[in-house]
């Protein structure tokens, strides 16, 4: 029998404003399901209506099971018996979840003094018990930590101890990993699993990465405009989808796995509740609609093999055997003039050479001083030729936005030489760096602060021109709003009334104004809808080979870095610890930090996942105020755990530089041991199996 | 920590310096104590005031430098010179220094205490008729300036005491001389009565409606979401963790608020004749009493800086994160 | 569009509403008010002292004679003159000290902060008091409007300046400056806008401040100087005599409670109206 069943819930906010219309599924006891969707899909709102955790301006009807029991309805003291006790949640972001005031261990023996009648001392005894389990190491003293003092990947794993100490059967995670960086996502996915084996509980997690859910879920519920549109176990989902929108979403992600080209982008935005479409919500960017789809709304209907789908044509496909490439049409993208020449005859628009930027380590808010010194970037040696795209990858901390702002500011670096198109930065007078300022343009990672508010898109596309003395500013406006596929009307519109892609657009045609020759791009498509990034990766590639710009592109999404870069560099600890083309890092990675990064990126792909070996790191990242010794990777490094206490010896004294590998043209490491092995097993096809 | 708090004392010191020198040289500019002795009958000599000025330091015929020189070497050595008529300005001080501290520390602590009781049971219950009426009424609090209610609160009284037959509320003075042990005790607390209500009904409407809405604030927050997925009954969640959160912003407006009690000080006090700092004060200015202006200038920034630290102390107690280990 | 946006937000707002009503009504009063009076303020009536309100003087006389209901509003006007000039000042100076100090950072800021602390060290009351005596008559009103706006500025300042110091870091303020526009311009056409909201309500907020403020000091014999009138000196005279003589107190305190009541009410409106996440 189902721990938990939900039929029909709807939930609606006032002003209409229809979140969930609809939704159904159940649980079974160690069951992992997985409701996947993109922003504004309902899927949040659906876990928090069945806690009862929605405010009170929220109507909630259907009807939510638990073990046969009517959650709707009940009231608050019979509710906060099952709160925690039967029912835990897991929420995003376990920052602002974790009250700032009280101790990590008085949080979570809080939990355990809620539903268990035990002793103070007891309960606090039990938390870092807790805390022991979820893989925190000294317990004991951390316990005593506020949750400001804990990493992003400590606060998730008490969040997990919380919700798992009163032995829950059922867990609900709320895109438990979203906020963190992939080896911590792995690392935090890794004990969730565990949680569930000591609980037995059933697990409904909630997330729009479809990687997460290939390698959790045991069944997968789709939702598009507040509504489940496909519904089955894991395999039929990711293989054999037959709802379109399952199908677009699938096709339009990059995978570290996947070939160059093209990615397949889903055209449009999902609806805004508060205005639905009258037939099925998805019809309007469905390739496949036909009339009838703007008839009535779809409902979801039993499929063959314990599967729901919501689409009238979901037969057709079935029978035809259509994939989401069939039926999205990908776009072609002219290639690049630029790169025929061959890239040591290309001239170097960007030169970084053991570039240094360090700052004071201040404390405290109210008594301010300075502790010590923040090596933010340590010595970095890159370049791009024209006409490239080079990739900055690494994960929070890694000190690739301060890259990235060094050389947007155009000043002299603390140490080493920061060369832009030919011009060193530190010999730069104002006007030089001010001419130079239209050769070297940004376009930021949040679309919605990265443009005014207060100013209409016209004005903010304008700026740079007229900062810049250019006539004629309304028509060069109008062209580039055309240029990144956006109507010249809506120069006169705001920033708030266009949609997360279309905002990135906006910023994109403003970093174009000046016809840059190097753009920086600051992880512009992590803040996007999957459906929606492709389009903008692929903008953002046919621009490049139409304009032969060239892109210096910091992210910390492997997959995306896969598809638009042609060489990638990884960071580490404010050091470069891999760097060639693409295919040599991907397909061959050779530095430790480089390998354990490709292999903890999930893939879509559920069979993969379920046979693929992750190579685990240990801990955090190390504080960039205090790195370690020789090696900033030792102390997480899975290779030096193997080594031999002589060969560590280097390890710990020597600090490794990037040195050219034996056997390839461009591929560099900075490991002393360093040796190539493949992570990513090429996938065959993804189609029918 | 100590050096830290080393430096902020010595900064705080030039602050109270310069505000008091400031004070000193614009009243030493602008007053003419001369006006007390010159306009008397029989006429004074102008030899006498000029002697008179010189021994109390406020002869505006000696260069205001020299004067201020005098002043701020007396100031140094903890004499704070003399006052208008020759008096000594510490004694003057010494007296009434307790009766103004007195007002506003418990005016202060008791409009703090009872404004964030206020508040926070108006968020709990927002929007019932309980939250509504003491928002209009704090509202309206909020706008009736002290020196009118205090006005209004004395008619009342002495309405109220005509009603009655006999003093049930003082409504001037601090006490009456003429009691002693006990029942001079409970008088002293009857003429806190009105002056006290009058400084701090203001201060807990305010209170209360920061305290309000930094609860409501942090209302919506995911850890209360946090507390109550737990199995925390809701009031329990908002009393443990939204209060003492909510807490935190309310302590730094501690500092502000302060700086505006001394404000009301001189009102309540003028109001109710008590011879406070604030009374003084006004006194003062009317006199041309430049020494005395000069004093309490001093106090009040000793006062004023004394409160934002405070807060800042408060602050840091109740927040974990901007504590330095 | 957001400025229509807000507009139907405040009006929808019952707070609001009411407290517009309320000011409208009172501005309207305090000037055109006077032209149905019987007498001007400065008549006095040797046959009618301190006499309580009659059909002819229909809010009672003073001690000399003045009609307390040509006076009164004589005293209003100059009061809501007073506050919206306090506020327009103020406002502005919290504006221009506090982005720059935010934006500038170093030694600019420390400067411009350093003097807000000690500004706020100073009792205004006491400065005030000592300087706006001796401007003597004529403009001299206007000099008291410059005293009490020199002093109500720096907390509103300071706000300005943690507000700065977040906007500073967003990432358009980042694009112009990549842009290569000059500080100065950004500080202008990308910051002060966006501190819009907080600029207003708090320049409201400053009008029954102001408004309070002159009272005050008046209520001391400090502000505005016979022989003209504001609130506060009615309300001063008033009050020596308010329990023999009530109109003399009632008339200017009620009308000064009104005025800053409804003022305060379209400041609290305001805040929801143009920030919907606070809960004021």
């Amino acid at each position: 029998m189902s721990i938990l069943e939900v039929s029909d819930l709807t939930v609606t906010f006032p002003g209409g404003i229809q979140a969930v219309r609809g939704v159904s599924y159940g649980v079974e006891r160690g069951e992992v399901l997985g409701i996947v969707g993109e922003s504004g899909s309902g899927k949040s709102v659906t876990s928090l209506a069945v806690m009862g955790l929605l405010p009170n301006n929220a109507q909630v009807s259907g009807s939510v099971k638990l073990h046969g029991r009517e959650l709707l309805g009940m009231d608050e003291e019979e509710l906060i018996k099952i709160r925690g006790k039967s029912i835990s949640m897991i929420f995003q972001d376990p920052l602002s979840a974790f009250t700032p005031v009280f101790t990590i261990g008085d949080q979570i023996a809080e939990a355990v003094r809620v539903h268990q009648k035990v002793a103070k001392d007891k309960a606090a005894k039990r938390a870092v018990e807790l805390l022991d389990l979820v893989g925190i190491p000294n317990p004991n003293l951390r316990a005593k930590a506020f949750p400001h003092e804990f990493s992003g990947g400590m606060r998730q794993r008490a969040m997990i101890a919380m919700a798992i100490a009163n032995d829950p059967d059922l867990l609900i995670c709320d895109e438990p990993t979203t906020a963190l960086d992939v080896t911590i996502q792995a690392q935090v996915l890794e004990v969730l699993k565990t949680a569930q084996q000591e609980t037995g509980a059933g697990i409904v997690m909630i997330t729009h990465d479809l990687g997460v859910i290939a390698g959790m879920a045991d069944r997968v519920l789709v939702m598009y405009a507040g509504k489940p549109v496909e519904q089955g176990p894991v395999d039929d989902i990711y293989y054999r989808p037959r709802m379109p929108y399952t199908m677009g979403l699938l096709a339009s992600i990059p995978r570290i796995d996947g070939e160059e080209g093209p990615l397949v982008p889903i055209e449009g935005n999902p609806p805004s509740p508060a205005a639905l479409p009258p037939g099925c919500p998805f019809a309007p960017r469905c390739p496949m609609k036909v009339d009838m789809c703007d008839d009535e709304e779809p409902s979801l209907t039993p499929f063959a093999g314990g599967r729901h789908v919501a689409c009238i044509r979901a037969h057709e496909i079935e029978h035809k055997g259509l994939t989401g490439a069939d039926v999205f049409p990908v776009p072609v993208i002219p290639p690049s003039d630029v790169v025929r020449v061959p890239r040591t005859e290309r001239a170097t628009v960007l030169e970084l050479d053991d570039m240094i930027r360090h700052y004071p380590l201040m404390k405290g808010a109210v008594l301010k001083r300075r502790v010590g010194t923040v090596y933010a970037v340590d010595g970095i040696t890159l370049d791009i030729a024209e006409g490239e795209t080079l990739a900055l990858v690494g994960e929070s901390g890694c000190g690739k936005t301060t890259t990235l702002q060094q050389i947007m500011q155009l000043q002299p670096p603390q140490g080493g030489r920061v060369v832009v198109l030919g011009k060193d930065s530190a010999k730069l007078d104002r006007a030089g760096r001010q001419a130079l300022r239209r050769d070297l343009q940004i376009v930021f990672q949040d679309p919605m602060a990265a443009l005014d508010p207060r100013m209409p898109v016209g004005d903010i596309i304008a700026e740079p021109l007229r900062a810049h003395g250019k006539k004629d500013v309304r028509a060069k406006v109008e062209e580039l709003l055309q240029l990144v596929g956006l109507a010249p009307e809506h120069a006169e519109r705001y920033p708030q009334q266009f949609s997360g892609g279309q905002r990135q657009r906006i910023g994109i045609a403003r970093a174009l104004a000046l016809e840059p020759r190097l753009l920086v791009l600051d992880e512009p498509v992590s803040a996007l809808d999957v459906s929606i990034q492709a389009g903008v990766i692929n903008l953002l590639e046919e621009l490049k080979n139409r304009l032969g710009l060239s892109y210096l592109f910091v992210a910390h999404d492997l997959a995306v870095v896969r598809h638009l870069a042609d060489r990638v560099a990884v960071m580490y600890l404010g050091r470069i610890a891999e760097i060639g083309t693409v295919e040599n890092v991907y397909d061959h990675p050779a530095h430790p930090y480089t390998q354990a990064l490709l292999s903890a990126i999930p893939l879509p792909d559920p069979e993969l996942e379920r046979t693929r070996k992750r190579i685990l790191l240990e801990g955090d990242l190390p504080s960039p105020a205090d790195p370690p010794s020789g090696c900033r990777f030792r102390t997480r490094c899975p290779k030096f755990a193997v080594l031999s206490e002589a060969e560590r010896r280097r390890c710990v004294d020597e600090e490794p530089s990037v040195a050219r590998l034996a056997n390839a043209v461009d591929h560099g490491a900075a490991c002393h041991y360093a040796e190539e092995i493949e992570v990513i097993t090429a996938s065959d096809d993804q189609e029918e199996k | 920590m100590g050096k830290y708090l080393l430096r902020r004392l010595a900064i705080n010191v030039i602050l109270v310096a310069i505000a008091a020198s400031l004070a000193y040289m614009l009243a030493a500019t602008t007053m003419n104590p001369r006006a007390a002795y010159e306009g008397r009958q029989p006429p004074v000599p102008e030899a006498t005031i000029d002697a008179t000025l010189n021994e109390y330091n406020l002869n505006d015929k000696v260069p205001v430098i020299q004067r201020y020189a005098t002043w701020a070497g007396g100031v140094i050595t903890g004499d704070f010179g003399k006052t208008w008529n020759g008096g000594s300005v510490n004694a003057e001080a010494g007296r009434r220094i307790m009766v103004s501290l007195r007002l506003m520390l418990i005016g202060t602590l008791l409009g703090f205490a009872v404004g964030v009781a206020v508040g926070a049971w108006s968020a709990v219950r927002q929007y019932k008729l309980s939250d509504r009426l003491t928002g209009v009424l704090s509202f309206v609090i909020m706008a009736i300036p002290v020196f009118v209610l205090a006005t209004l609160l004395a008619i009342a009284t002495y309405n109220l005491n005509q009603g009655v037959g006999h003093t049930l509320i003082e409504y001037t003075g601090e006490y009456n001389p003429k009691l002693a042990g006990w029942d001079q005790f409970v008088n002293r607390l009857n003429h806190l009565i009105l002056p006290t209500i009058s400084l701090s009904l203001g201060l807990i409407a305010y209170y209360s409606r920061i305290q309000r809405n930094m609860m409501l604030d942090v209302l919506n927050q995911d850890f209360v979401r946090t507390a109550m997925a737990k199995g925390l009954r809701r009031r329990t969640a908002l009393i443990k963790h939204a209060l003492r959160t909510a807490l935190i912003p309310v302590a730094t407006y501690f500092a502000f608020a302060f700086g505006t009690m001394f404000t009301g000080a001189i009102f309540t006090e003028s109001i109710f004749s008590w011879h406070g700092m604030g009374a003084w004060l006004v006194d003062s200015i009317h006199q041309n009493d430049v020494n005395s202006v000069a004093a309490v200038t001093f106090f009040t920034a000793v006062c004023v800086l004394g409160a934002a630290f405070l807060s800042d102390v408060l602050v840091a107690a109740l927040d974990p994160r901007v504590r330095v280990n | 569009m957001r400025s229509k946006v807000v507009l139907r937000r405040l009006l929808r707002n019952k707070q609001a509403r009411y407290g517009f009503i309320a000011l409208l009504v009172l501005v309207l009063l305090a000037y055109v008010g006077p032209y149905f009076g019987n007498y001007d303020w400065t008549d006095k009536d040797f046959l009618a002292f301190m006499s309580a309100p009659d059909a002819d003087h229909w809010w009672g006389t003073t001690s000399i004679g003045q009609d307390m209901y040509a006076i009164t509003l004589r005293g209003m006007q100059k009061s809501i003159i007073i506050g919206l000039l306090v506020a327009l000042i103020s406002t502005g100076l919290a504006a221009i000290v506090g982005a720059f100090a935010g934006y500038f950072g170093g030694w600019v800021d420390k400067m411009l902060m350093w003097g807000v602390d000690l500004l706020l060290v100073l009792p205004s009351f006491l400065i005030i008091s000592i300087i706006s005596p001796q401007l003597g008559q004529g403009a001299s009103w206007l000099w008291f409007v410059v005293l009490l706006a020199a002093f109500s500025w720096m907390i509103t300042s300071r706000v300005v300046r943690s507000m700065t110091l977040a906007i500073r870091e967003r990432e358009y303020v980042l694009a112009a400056v990549y842009m290569g526009i000059p500080r100065w311009k950004i500080i202008f056409r990308h910051i002060v806008p966006n501190l819009s909201s907080l600029l207003i309500i708090d320049a409201t907020l400053n009008v029954s401040g102001a408004i309070i403020g002159e009272a005050a000091l008046s209520f001391f014999g400090f502000g505005i100087q016979p022989p003209d009138v504001s609130l506060g000196t009615l309300i001063a005279d008033g009050s020596r005599n308010a329990t023999g003589y009530p109109w003399l107190f009632a008339f200017p305190a009620g009308l000064l409670v009104a005025l800053v009541l409804s003022v305060n009410m379209i400041g609290d409106g305001l805040r929801d109206a143009l920030d919907p996440g606070s809960n004021s």
